[in-house]
C-alpha cells in the first residue's frame, strides 16, 4: 500500500463514519423527546453528512479515478464500507443514542484534533471545520448523558444499560492497522494508544459526573475497518442506495 | 399557512362583553397599521383566533417534519440529502418560533401539544398525503411550500407584532425550500422516461390537495370578515388561491408536466387561469380525520411523545437536584 493509497482509504474511513452516522440519526427525525431534540438531531446529522462529504470529495481527488461523493455512498456494497460498527447499530431509545455518541464523538473529537496538524493540507483543513461541529455535539450529548445518568432511577438504570449493550463496540475505535499506521508515520497522523488513554480519562470523569460506572472490559467486536459489518448495516445500505441501484446512471 | 383558512368561527361573541371604548381605540390602531404586542390590551375573541391559528400552524410544521423525513435515508444523492435535512431542520425550527409566538398570547407549548395529540387541534390536511416517492418530494416544496409562501406572506403584516416577526424569518426559508423543491421537480422533468413519469404522477397527486391549502371557497368562510378587520388575513381564501394557480401554472408547463385539470384555460380577459371544481368532499372528509396518514402522523408524534416521558422526567429530575431550570 503506497502512503496516497492509505491516505485515501483513511478518508474513505471518516467518511464512511459520518455518513453512517448521519443515516442513523437521520432515522430520528420526528421521534425527539423534545422539539429541541429534533432540532439537534437534525442538526448534528446535517454536521456529519457535510464532514462525510468534504472526506469523501478528498478522497476521490486523492483516488483520481474520476468517483465521485455520490459513487462512494450509493454505489459501494457492503464489504467495501469500512466505518465503525458502533455507528450502524440500529437506534433503539434515546439512552442508546446519547451513548453513542458520547462514546464515538469524545473518540472522534481527539482523532480530529491530531489530524488539525496531519500533513495532508486537504485533511487538515476538513479536521479543523469538523472539530468545531464535534466539540459542540459531545458537550450537548455529554449533557445528556449527565441528566440522564443522573436523573431519575429509571434513566440511570436505563443508560446504564445503554453503555453496557454497546460497550463491546468501543475496543474497535482504536484498534488501528497499517492504514492507521502509516498515517501516523508518514502524514503524522493520530496515535491510537495516546488517544485511548485521553478517550478512556475523559470518560471516566464524565462517566462519575452522570453517576455511571465504566464497563468491565469485556469481549469486544470489531471488523469494521475490514469491511465486516453487523447484520443491520446491510439494511442501511440498502435504504440508502435504493434510488441510485433502481435507477443506474440517472441524475437527481 | 397551513392553516387552511377555517380558523374565524363563532368569535363574535367575545366582542360583547369587551368595552365598547378600548374595542375602538384598537380597532383604530389596527386600522392604522399599528402592532398589537403582547402586552397590549386585545379583544378576547382577537386572541382565541391567533392562538388558533398560530397554533394551527406551529402543528403544521411539526406534523410536516413527517413525510419529508419519510425520504432522508433515501435521498438519491448526497447533496440532496444535505438539503431535505436541512429543510426538515427548518420546520422544526418553524415549529418553534410559532409555539413560542403563541405562547406571547398566554397558552402554552404543553398545552397546544396535548391539543394536537388529542386530536382537538387542526393542522393542515396536506400532510396526511403520503409520499410515495421521491418526486413527491419535489411536489411538496415546489406546490406545498409554494402555497404555504402564497399564504404567510401577507402574514409578515399581520397586526400582532409576534406572529408578524415569525412570519418574516420563516417566509425567507419557505421561499428557500419551494426553489429546492422546484429544482428537483427541474431534474426529474429533464431526466429518463422514468424519471419525468415520477415527477408527473407527483403533480397529479399533489395538485388538488394544494389547491385546497387555501381553505374554503370565500362563500363558505363568511367568519374571514372578522380577520380581514383585524388585519390577521389580508386576501380571501379565493384570492390567495387564485394567485398560486396563476403562478404555478407556467411553472408546471416551463417543466412540461400536466396540471390534471381537464378544465384549466388561461383567460386573456381576466389574465387569470380559470380552474376545475375542487371536491371539497375529499378536504373535508381529511380533515375530519380520514386522509390516508391522518392516523399514522398522530400515532408517530404520539409515540414520540410518549417514548420521550422518561428522557424529559429524567431531564426534570436532575434539574430539581442541581437548582437548575429545566434543560432541553
Ligand atoms: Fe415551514
Ligand atoms: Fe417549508
Amino acid at each position: 500500500m503506497t502512503s496516497d493509497q492509505a491516505l485515501t482509504r483513511y478518508l474513505l474511513r471518516l467518511g464512511d463514519n459520518a455518513l453512517i452516522l448521519a443515516q442513523r440519526l437521520s432515522e430520528l427525525v420526528a421521534s425527539g423527546p423534545e422539539l429541541e431534540e429534533e432540532l439537534a438531531t437534525a442538526n448534528f446529522a446535517l454536521d456529519y453528512l457535510g464532514q462525510a462529504r468534504m472526506f469523501y470529495s478528498r478522497a476521490c481527488e486523492l483516488e483520481g479515478a474520476g468517483r465521485t461523493e455520490d459513487d462512494m455512498a450509493f454505489l459501494r456494497g457492503e464489504r467495501e464500507f469500512e466505518n465503525l460498527l458502533l455507528l450502524e447499530q440500529p437506534n433503539h431509545h434515546f439512552g442508546d443514542t446519547i451513548v453513542r455518541q458520547v462514546l464515538f464523538d469524545s473518540f472522534y473529537l481527539l482523532q480530529l484534533e491530531a489530524l488539525i496538524n496531519c500533513g495532508d493540507q486537504g485533511l487538515a483543513d476538513i479536521a479543523a471545520r469538523a472539530h468545531k461541529e464535534i466539540r459542540y455535539h459531545l458537550r450537548h450529548s455529554s449533557q445528556w448523558l449527565v441528566r440522564l445518568g443522573d436523573g431519575t432511577d429509571k434513566s440511570h438504570a436505563r443508560v446504564q444499560e445503554s453503555l453496557h449493550r454497546l460497550w463491546r463496540y468501543s475496543g474497535e475505535l482504536f484498534d488501528g492497522d497499517a492504514v492507521d499506521e502509516i498515517l501516523r508515520q508518514e502524514f503524522n497522523g493520530p496515535d491510537l494508544v495516546s488517544i485511548r488513554e485521553q478517550w478512556r480519562a475523559g470518560l471516566q470523569t464524565l462517566l462519575a459526573t452522570a453517576t455511571l460506572t465504566v464497563p468491565e472490559d469485556q469481549w469486544m467486536d470489531s471488523g469494521g475497518r475490514q469491511g465486516r459489518h453487523t447484520e443491520h448495516f446491510g439494511y442501511l445500505l440498502a435504504e440508502m442506495q435504493y434510488l441510485q441501484r433502481s435507477f443506474p446512471g440517472a441524475s437527481w | 399557512m397551513y392553516t387552511q383558512g377555517l380558523d374565524q368561527k363563532g368569535e363574535n361573541a367575545g366582542r360583547r362583553l369587551d368595552d365598547a371604548g378600548l374595542l375602538a381605540a384598537f380597532q383604530a390602531r389596527i386600522d392604522a397599521e399599528e402592532k398589537i404586542e403582547a402586552k397590549d390590551w386585545m379583544p378576547d375573541a382577537y386572541r382565541r383566533t391567533l392562538i388558533r391559528q398560530i397554533s394551527q400552524h406551529a402543528h403544521s410544521e411539526i406534523i410536516g417534519m413527517q413525510p419529508e423525513g419519510n425520504w432522508l435515508t433515501r435521498a438519491p444523492s448526497l447533496r440532496r440529502k444535505a438539503i431535505l435535512l436541512a429543510k426538515v431542520q427548518d420546520e422544526a425550527g418553524h415549529g418553534l418560533y410559532l409555539y413560542s409566538a403563541a405562547e406571547t398570547l398566554g397558552t402554552s407549548r404543553g398545552q397546544m401539544v396535548a391539543d394536537l395529540l388529542s386530536g382537538k387541534a387542526k393542522y393542515s390536511s396536506i400532510f396526511n398525503y403520503p409520499t410515495l416517492t421521491w418526486a413527491d418530494i419535489g411536489a411538496i416544496g415546489w406546490l406545498v411550500d409554494g402555497a404555504a409562501i402564497m399564504n404567510q406572506i401577507p402574514l409578515c403584516r399581520c397586526s400582532y407584532g409576534p406572529y408578524a416577526r415569525a412570519m418574516v424569518r420563516i417566509c425567507k426559508e419557505e421561499s428557500f425550500h419551494q426553489r429546492q423543491g422546484f429544482e428537483i421537480m427541474l431534474m426529474l422533468s429533464r431526466g429518463s422516461a422514468e424519471q419525468k413519469a415520477m415527477a408527473q404522477d407527483a403533480l397529479n397527486r399533489w395538485w388538488w390537495p394544494s389547491l385546497m391549502m387555501f381553505g374554503p371557497g370565500d362563500a363558505d368562510s363568511k367568519h374571514s370578515a372578522q380577520s380581514m378587520a383585524w388585519k390577521i388575513k389580508r386576501f380571501s381564501n379565493d384570492e390567495l388561491r387564485q394567485k398560486f394557480v396563476d403562478v404555478t401554472v407556467p411553472q408546471a408547463e416551463f417543466l412540461g408536466i400536466r396540471v390534471p385539470d381537464d378544465d384549466l384555460k388561461f383567460n386573456a380577459q381576466t389574465g387569470h387561469y380559470e380552474f376545475g371544481e375542487i371536491d371539497w368532499q375529499e378536504f373535508f372528509d381529511v380533515l375530519a380525520g380520514n386522509g390516508p396518514c391522518n392516523r399514522q402522523r398522530l400515532e408517530k408524534r404520539q409515540r414520540a411523545h410518549d417514548d420521550g416521558a422518561w428522557v424529559r422526567e429524567a431531564a426534570h429530575a436532575y434539574a430539581e437536584k442541581h437548582g437548575q431550570r429545566a434543560a432541553a
